[in-house]
């Protein structure tokens, strides 16, 4: 029998598949139906202080290898979130609230609220790649990341994982700032900026025009980071970024990182990917010879 | 994202018009598209007809259908899709209750059971008589049609699940197929509940991706672009969404008000 349980930091996983942020995380209801899929935890959507309507449609076009977004930070604000929150608890896996803020005193507001609905541990938002004032914009300066990690940290108990951009010259400049800010973890990556024009109508696609790039096409990128921030930064990582087999899920952890997460996965492999991507990640393991997940984590860094 | 010309427009009420493009993807009854207006919006349509050329019938309720409305034959339209589970086509015996234009949805699973050698009986509910759809397709489909309106304006005089339930009565089916207001195809359920038939309905929410990923028509723990928008009625009737709620564009619960 091979160990599937893992951890970052203090937070305990019964397998190493998190739900990723923007999936299926609006709704209660959706959220509890991902835990029972097999998922170790669960990330919410990212909620901010006022509901937000987002970008109009189209927001999500799917290509060969990926999907393309600019949802644009849709939400129903964090007053609301409270009853959708209550019943994902009841999926019984660690439920991660992420948010969303224009600057540190928001992201504050919204951890403090966070914990107080009983999140397992708090997601910062700092890495969309469509919202205006928000996200990356606020994220891709390294003392940002700092200063609103260790303000949060600050304000709650709960671990704090701030998710970084990719979208940057280097990635692990803002790795090193979350872990001066004290954070628990960094989750790496978001969504790649990238666009598509229909040429028939000479239109960019996306009411938003620029949108983030998930799913396949990404993977390469986000185990790349991966593995560099894992050489310089000490602090636990969780990786995401176009995974969606237990093959794709171990890159990631022998590039350094203690859980992944799925998100665009769920596209072709429905909810049932996170216990097809443990299936793997156990056959694949019990082949090799160990006896826990762990015994991979940072695997590649041997060589 | 397949980009199409619009080859044919077609007014079917003073609210509702066909849009006909040539398809070139299979296409199952019930099943859905995601049809973009360039540079106003995209919104979830019913394929109202499958086949070498597809066609959308939509009904102008706001900013988005007016404008879908205002466009010309030639003019271009895009198309993602076709997704969802549509209807399950099973049984000798048919029995289709469409109110408003849920017709709309419903006119490719008639034809295909027609085609297949099914007996399909069609009722049509419609406020007023101006406002019925597809009666005409129907008899030319081959399938028997009854027709209610609110007003009486023609034929049964009263609600499609009123005249859905008389059809029950007088007559075996063995299954029910329906698309409408969801207080009308709650009724039929338990209609089709209290004479041990199955019935599937199809469902519409405020949608984004259309592929299952963002959430954004979540009903209950379903997903109406991938885990419908076409369900077992039982699966739907007690869910606490059924109609009562939908979601708006940031997610928040609201009520879900009758169609007007």
């Amino acid at each position: 029998m091979v160990d599937l349980q893992t951890s970052v930091g203090e937070l305990k996983l019964k397998n190493p598949t998190m739900l990723a942020s923007g999936i299926l995380g609006e709704t209660g209801e959706l959220l509890m139906r991902v835990a029972e899929s097999g998922a170790g935890a669960v990330v919410t959507k990212s909620i901010g202080l006022e509901p937000r309507e987002g970008h109009p449609n189209p927001t999500v076009i799917e290509f060969e290898f990926g999907l393309l977004n600019a949802v644009g930070l849709a939400n129903p604000g964090i007053e609301d979130f409270r009853e959708q929150f209550q019943i994902a608890k009841k999926g019984e896996v660690p439920v991660i609230g992420s948010i969303f803020g224009k600057g540190a005193g928001e992201f504050v507001d919204l951890a403090t609220k966070m914990e107080d609905y009983g999140a397992s541990a708090v997601e910062l938002n700092l890495s969309c790649p469509h919202a205006e004032g928000l996200g990356q914009e606020i994220g891709a300066e390294p003392k940002n990341v700092e200063l609103i990690t260790k303000e949060v940290k600050g304000s709650v108990s709960i671990p704090v994982f701030p998710k970084l951009t990719p979208n940057v010259k280097d990635i692990v400049a803002l790795a090193d700032a979350a872990s001066k800010g004290g954070a628990d973890a960094v989750v790496a990556i978001n969504s790649v900026r990238a666009m598509a024009i229909s040429p028939e109508t000479k239109m960019p696609i996306l009411a938003n025009k620029i949108g983030g790039l998930s799913g396949t096409a990404i993977r390469p990128i986000g185990v790349r980071c991966v593995y560099e921030i894992w050489r310089e930064v000490s602090i636990p990582i969780i990786g995401v970024g176009g995974i969606s087999s237990g093959m794709d899920a171990l890159q990631y952890l022998m590039a350094g990182a203690s859980a992944v997460q799925i998100g665009s996965g769920v596209w072709i492999g429905g909810p049932g990917v996170f216990s097809n991507v443990c299936k793997e990640i156990e056959e694949f393991l019990e082949e090799n010879g160990h006896k826990s997940v762990k015994e991979v984590i940072g695997a590649a860094h041997s060589c | 994202m397949l980009v199409r010309k619009i080859e044919t427009i077609v007014v079917e009420s003073h609210h509702t018009k066909s849009f006909y493009f040539k398809g070139g993807f299979h296409a199952d009854p019930g099943q859905f598209v995601m049809v973009w207006i360039p540079g106003v919006d995209e919104i979830p349509m019913g394929l109202s007809t499958i086949g070498e050329n597809m066609g959308i019938t939509v009904h102008r309720v706001g900013e988005a259908t007016e404008k879908m409305h205002a466009l010309k034959e030639g003019e271009k339209i895009g198309i993602r899709g076709p997704y969802g589970k549509g209807f399950d086509i099973l049984g000798r015996k048919l029995l289709v209750v469409a109110g408003g234009t849920g017709i709309a949805s419903l006119m490719p699973a008639v034809e295909t059971a027609v085609e297949q050698g099914r007996d399909v009986q069609v009722a049509i509910g419609a406020l007023t008589k101006d406002e019925l759809l597809f009666a005409e397709r129907v008899r030319k489909a081959g399938a028997k049609i009854e027709i209610a309106t609110d007003d009486g304006s023609e034929g049964f005089e009263g609600f499609v699940s009123n005249l859905a339930e008389e059809l029950l009565s007088n007559e075996n089916y063995d299954q029910i197929l329906t698309c409408g207001p969801e207080a009308m195809m709650k009724k039929v359920i338990e209609h089709g509940m209290n004479h041990k038939i199955r019935t599937q309905v199809s469902l519409e929410r405020f949608m984004r991706c259309g592929i299952g990923v963002c959430g954004s028509c979540a009903f209950d723990g379903l997903r109406i672009c991938r885990d419908g928008p076409v369900f077992d009625g039982e699966e739907v009737y007690g869910k606490g969404d059924f109609d009562t709620y939908r979601r708006d564009p940031s997610g928040k619960r609201i009520p879900l008000l009758p169609d007007v």
